[in-house]
């Protein structure tokens, strides 16, 4: 793998975990109200797909999108922003959290009901496969979009029509509080894929490395003529399903599900409103930032002093958006009403 | 020069028309393509333009609108119908939740060229679960246009007009209107989408209808004028927006509103109707306005008790001719004239502040 590639993911992951910390931290000074559903632990998801994609390709995304607008190079001044509700937000500040949308980036918007992302991103590719173009567009699901109708109707009709779409299960195991064993009759999400005839591979979400081949082989197959594909990633994240969810009821649920033995309940046992500290970390192996930063060590990528350098980095960035957002005007009615009618044009309606 | 053509071949004109002048323009729905349309609303399309501009879907209301929610986000035109209003229900998240928020959320992002055709409303005993309309569900949505074309001229016309369009358009087209004739001027101008028409010019009331409702209510001012009860019928054309000049100026002429619906009366068109020509036309009114509408039951199977549960001509006769009778020490068609039921507790305030 080329040596710049992992060390964008490597950004990218250490950006998107810094953002994500400094917005929990804004959420708790009051800064940031509203629902804020967090990316940590899954990092490696957004990354490695993100990154296997083309400037031309589209990504559709959930309402925990800000990793992913991130990755996709929304400036972090623009996304903390929006969290922030401000006029220089990402989306003017009428979106929100969940609803970051960058159209020069082909960023297509964070959608906040579970499997909404699904027919958005099967339009988009219908207009695509319709005018014979080469681009791909990406389509981010949780694993609680898979009993959703809408996950199943646009995968039937992907698979029908051979639409040149790329759908990627974030599977976290939980859906918001229901663990996947208790919310599906098959735990393999990516078998689900073989009903509609669409290719399918699972892989461990937890390392990039993994999650980026996979992206860059299903991306080939798709502009190749092969129709949609479709990718399960193991991941898991280590805060509650938003900030107003302290994701108590994982010990307690998991404690019975899993008895003791499972390492990961070890870390989740702790979790109230904070992320489990790095000894914590540690004791259940190597966190998908951990791990490819040890790859790129040991391949001679990256001396260990880089990785504190682009830590400095990254958090320069994500003090300076809490600043920017901090300052940025609060939006007025009037831009609300411009942007309510921003499609009227000077069309007479009456 | 203009044509007799029937609803749907208006319809099916004006989308012809549309797929030959705009390549980013689309259709998709079930049985939309070989079949031509329930209603023959596409019929011959996707021999002319292929399948993938004319696209036969599966059953997934809701995924298939939200295919065209995403294809109007990627620079396309899609015109996207729902085979019933009452399969609408399982499209509403595409609707509301996206088509209808995308542009605002995205601070203006996004454009959203997206029509969807949705026949509905009360046919032949086709039962509950087939006959009902959902007007007012759609209305209390912000950011969604409503086009109700009740004449094949404007069926033609504003089907056309949805499709040029960069905001989210429902248009509701009557199951009872396909069949029925009428004359399409292809060339001449169009009037604004969402502008009311007077159809009947009168002096004594005014009736305020749509769709289905707006033709009946015209054959019911032709009966009224057989008894000197001169009607001014005005058909809406659009819910939303709805075009609250043309109906204030008939109010000030007649100083009488009844509002004909076929939807039911609770919380329905005709609610917001009488509510806003209250606020907007107190002063004017002789009468509080007055509602014929469907009744609050789901429709039933059987033929006579179908009939009996939504506005006849009849019906609109009668209510007209009872808002326009005589009450005592009053004559009909002055200005103090006053419905007896219920008591015009509203004007006799004003009268006695003019006194």
């Amino acid at each position: 793998m080329e040596r710049d590639t992992l060390h964008r993911m490597l950004r990218d992951m250490l950006l998107s975990r810094a953002f994500e910390e400094r917005a929990a931290e804004e959420y708790t000074k009051g800064n940031i109200v509203g629902f804020l559903h967090l990316y940590p632990g899954e990092e490696a998801v957004g990354a490695g797909i993100i990154n296997a994609a083309g400037p031309s390709d589209y990504i559709v995304s959930t309402y925990r999108e800000h990793g992913h607008a991130l990755m996709r190079g929304t400036p972090a001044r623009e996304v903390m922003a929006e969290l922030f509700g401000r006029a220089g937000g990402v989306s003017g500040g009428m979106g929100g959290s969940m609803h970051m949308f960058d159209s020069k980036l082909r960023f297509m918007g964070g959608y906040a009901l579970v499997g909404e992302s699904c027919p958005i991103a099967l339009g988009i590719a219908y207009a695509v496969a319709m005018r014979e173009l080469p681009e791909a567009v990406i389509c981010f699901f949780g694993d609680g979009a898979v009993n959703q109708g809408t996950f199943h109707e646009s995968l039937n009709m992907a698979g029908l029509w051979r639409l040149p779409l790329l759908f990627v299960c974030e599977n976290n195991h939980y859906a918001i509080g229901t663990e996947i064993h208790r919310h599906s009759a098959v735990v393999e999400v990516s078998k689900r894929a073989a009903a509609y005839n669409i290719p399918a591979e699972k892989v461990d979400g937890m390392d990039v490395l993994k999650v980026y081949d996979a992206a860059r082989r299903a991306l080939d197959r798709i502009r190749a003529g092969g129709g949609p594909q479709f990718i399960e990633c193991d991941t898991y994240r280590y805060g509650g399903h938003s900030m107003a969810d302290p994701g108590s009821y994982r010990p307690a649920v998991e404690v019975k599900a899993h008895k003791a033995s499972d390492p990961i309940s070890a870390a989740i046992r702790e979790v109230e409103f904070r992320y489990p500290t790095q000894a914590e970390l540690a004791d259940v192996g190597p966190d998908n930032i951990g791990h490819l930063t040890a790859h790129m060590v040991e391949a001679g990528h990256l001396a260990e002093a880089d990785v504190e350098i682009l830590k400095k980095e990254v958090q320069a960035i994500v003090e300076d958006a809490a600043q920017f957002a901090l300052q940025s005007p609060q939006p007025t009615m009037e831009a609300a009403w411009a942007h309510m009618n921003c499609n009227r044009h000077n069309e007479v309606l009456i | 020069m203009s044509e007799e053509l029937l609803y749907w071949q208006a319809l099916n004109r004006a989308m012809d028309a549309e797929l030959a002048a705009d390549a980013s323009v689309f259709t998709l729905g079930e049985d939309v393509g070989l079949v031509g349309g329930s209603y023959r609303v596409t019929e011959g399309l996707m021999a002319k333009y292929g399948e993938w501009r004319v696209r036969d879907t599966p059953i997934s209301e809701n995924s298939f609108t939200g295919l065209g929610v995403g294809a109007a986000l990627a620079g396309m035109r899609p015109v996207v119908e729902i085979m019933t209003i009452n399969f609408m229900l399982l499209a509403l998240d595409s609707i509301i939740n996206a088509a209808a928020k995308i542009p605002f959320m995205s601070g203006g992002q996004f454009s959203m060229p997206l029509v969807i055709r949705v026949p509905g409303g009360i046919a032949h005993q086709l039962g509950a679960q087939h006959s009902q309309r959902l007007e007012h569900t759609v209305m209390n949505v912000p950011g969604l246009r409503i086009a109700v074309p009740s004449t094949p001229q404007d069926a033609y016309w504003q089907l056309r007009q949805s499709i040029v369009s960069d905001e989210p358009i429902i248009l509701l087209e009557h199951e009872l209107l396909y069949f029925s004739k009428g004359a399409v001027d292809m060339l001449a101008d169009a009037p604004p989408m969402h502008r009311a028409l007077v159809r009947r010019e009168g002096r004594d009331l005014t009736i305020i209808s749509y769709s289905r409702h707006a033709i009946l209510s015209r054959e019911a001012a032709d009966q009224l004028a057989k008894e000197g009860i001169e009607a001014e019928v005005i058909d809406l054309r659009s819910l939303k927006p709805i075009d609250w000049d043309t109906c204030a100026t008939s109010v000030e002429k007649t100083h009488r509103v009844l509002v004909v619906e076929e939807d039911c009366r609770f919380a329905g068109a005709g609610a917001e109707i009488a509510a806003t020509l209250a606020e907007r036309c107190f002063d004017s009114l002789d009468a509080p306005v007055q509602r014929l509408a469907g009744l609050d039951i789901s429709t039933p199977f059987n033929g006579a008790l179908e009939a009996a549960t939504i506005p006849q001509v009849p019906d609109i006769v009668a209510a007209a001719r009872e808002m326009c009778r005589p009450t005592q020490g009053n004559m009909a068609g002055t200005k103090s004239a006053s419905s007896p039921k219920p008591p015009n507790s509203g004007k006799a305030t004003a009268a006695e502040k003019a006194a």
